[in-house]
């Protein structure tokens, strides 16, 4: 479960990470997706992290039916490495609270723009129309929040990006969902343990198991294991959040 | 961050016998959640924790933790006596093989950090029905959460935060599911949170003394 401790990259999570630094399109919205000039330096801290292998996804996190891919879930979650917070070989390496909450800002930026959508999509009427306005209710005030925070952490609250999602029927929209859902469950618990301020912590949990709520909400409706990985929840990394979300971010 | 505490009376019907330290602070945790509702089970555990400052820290958190898990995965392997529907069946096995899993994974996790995995307690249910195993399910669930929520930020071992994490979110996931067969709200808040600690920290005090 310790990816950054145990895991070594293989060629193919390390191209992922490669393509990605060439790329000067994708690196561009990864820039204004992470918000502000502060996050240009996170993302450097973090290639180079990612480059020297202590925190690599597969990359490839959208294309596995909407669960994130991080490392398998272990039976024993501690990893056996179990040291104390001060002790460990740092994951936060470079990454600040305000870096994270900015990044979890932008999923609830983009969540909230997705339920908007689906609601003025029309496609939903009655018991699914409230669940969704609900939802997307939540996903709101998880922004405001964030927002709130950011500024407490003397920051600026980004703009949002501007979004495009594929809302074709019920069925693919709930699917969707669903997938926004569990990658948002995930990135939150990927972040968790790497929050150094006890307060930014407790609101992060607080949302973490609202979004693990709606995820499994929505995979029970889509036919889907409401705990599709088990015992234990997988953490995706932001690189592969980011990546696997940036089919939805138009500019 | 708007509360929706409602008191919730079936978590003190849960009886929690023993003498270790997990149940003492389930036992409190429940009955803060009777009275004044799931919301306050978190800013309880983490007072509780933290008032045991000659145990380490994170050892006594894993074996509340722990504690947990063995009142829900008993809870669960009860249910199984109990006339249920087909779903509701399949749904306590599931839960009950992820809270066993997690017993498992909390006791390796205690004995890697050089702790003792506490006993487990002696529970006893008033469920008779599937009405009444759906209700205390979700009473016990939504404590989990809330306790795991609330005890989280005290942790101090960045491999266990993560591994309470891991728990916590299935937890959630539990707690929606078994919302969703009763026909209500899988999340009927946007925030599990437990923040307005000063009014709650006041009225749970009787409850955190050993």
């Amino acid at each position: 479960m310790q990816d950054w401790i145990t895991k070594t990259p293989t060629r193919d999570e390390a191209g992922a990470v490669e393509r990605l630094e060439r790329d000067p399109a994708s690196r561009k919205r990864f820039l204004r997706m992470m918000g502000g000039a502060g996050a240009a330096t996170a993302f450097a801290t973090f290639l180079a992290a990612c480059g020297s292998g202590s925190d690599s996804g597969s990359g490839s996190g959208s294309d596995n039916g909407g669960q994130p891919s991080a490392g398998a879930p272990a039976a024993n979650p501690a990893g056996g490495a179990a040291a104390t917070r001060e002790g460990s070989p740092d994951p936060r390496v470079g990454t600040t609270d305000l870096e994270i909450v900015g990044y979890a800002l932008t999923l609830e930026q983009l969540e909230t723009a997705f339920y908007a959508d689906v609601v003025e999509s029309g496609l939903f009427r009655g018991a699914d129309l409230d669940m969704i306005e609900q939802f997307g209710e939540h996903e709101r005030e998880h922004r405001e929040t964030l927002e709130a925070t950011v500024e407490m952490l003397g920051g600026d609250v980004p703009k949002a990006p501007k979004t495009k999602f594929p809302l074709e029927s019920p069925g693919s929209v709930l699917r969707l969902a669903a997938e926004v859902e569990n990658v948002g469950a995930a990135a939150y618990l990927g972040q968790a343990n790497r929050i150094r301020s006890e307060e930014v912590l407790a609101a992060a949990l607080s949302i973490h198991s609202v979004e693990a709520r709606h995820a499994a909400t929505l995979n029970a409706l889509v036919g889907l294991p409401p705990e599709p990985q088990g015992s234990f929840a997988v953490p995706a990394s932001m690189e592969e959040v980011l990546t696997g979300v940036q089919r939805f971010i138009v500019s | 961050m708007a509360h929706a505490n409602t008191a919730v009376p079936e978590s003190g019907a849960i009886e929690v016998r023993g003498f270790t330290r997990g149940a003492f602070i389930l036992r409190g945790a429940l009955a803060v959640g009777a009275v004044y509702g799931a919301g306050t089970i978190g800013p309880f555990v983490k007072q509780a924790v933290a008032q045991d400052a000659e145990s380490s820290g994170d050892v006594e958190i894993l074996n509340f933790a722990l504690t947990l898990e063995y009142v829900e995965a008993e809870f669960y392997r009860q249910a199984l006596e109990l006339d249920l529907s087909s779903g509701v069946m399949a749904l306590a096995q599931t839960l009950g093989t992820h809270e066993r899993d997690h017993i498992a994974a909390l006791k390796e996790t205690i004995d890697v950090v050089g702790g003792t995995p506490t006993d487990e307690p002696q529970v006893s249910f008033p469920i008779r029905d599937e009405r009444s195993f759906l209700e205390l399910a979700q009473t016990l669930e939504e404590t989990g959460v809330s306790a795991y929520n609330g005890a989280a930020p005290n942790i101090e071992s960045r491999e266990v935060l993560a591994a309470a994490g891991q728990i916590v979110q299935i937890e959630a996931r539990h707690a929606a599911d078994i919302r969703t067969a009763r026909a209500l709200p899988p999340a009927p808040k946007a925030f599990d949170d437990s923040l307005e600690m000063d009014q709650v920290l006041e009225a749970v005090q009787p409850f955190t003394k050993s």
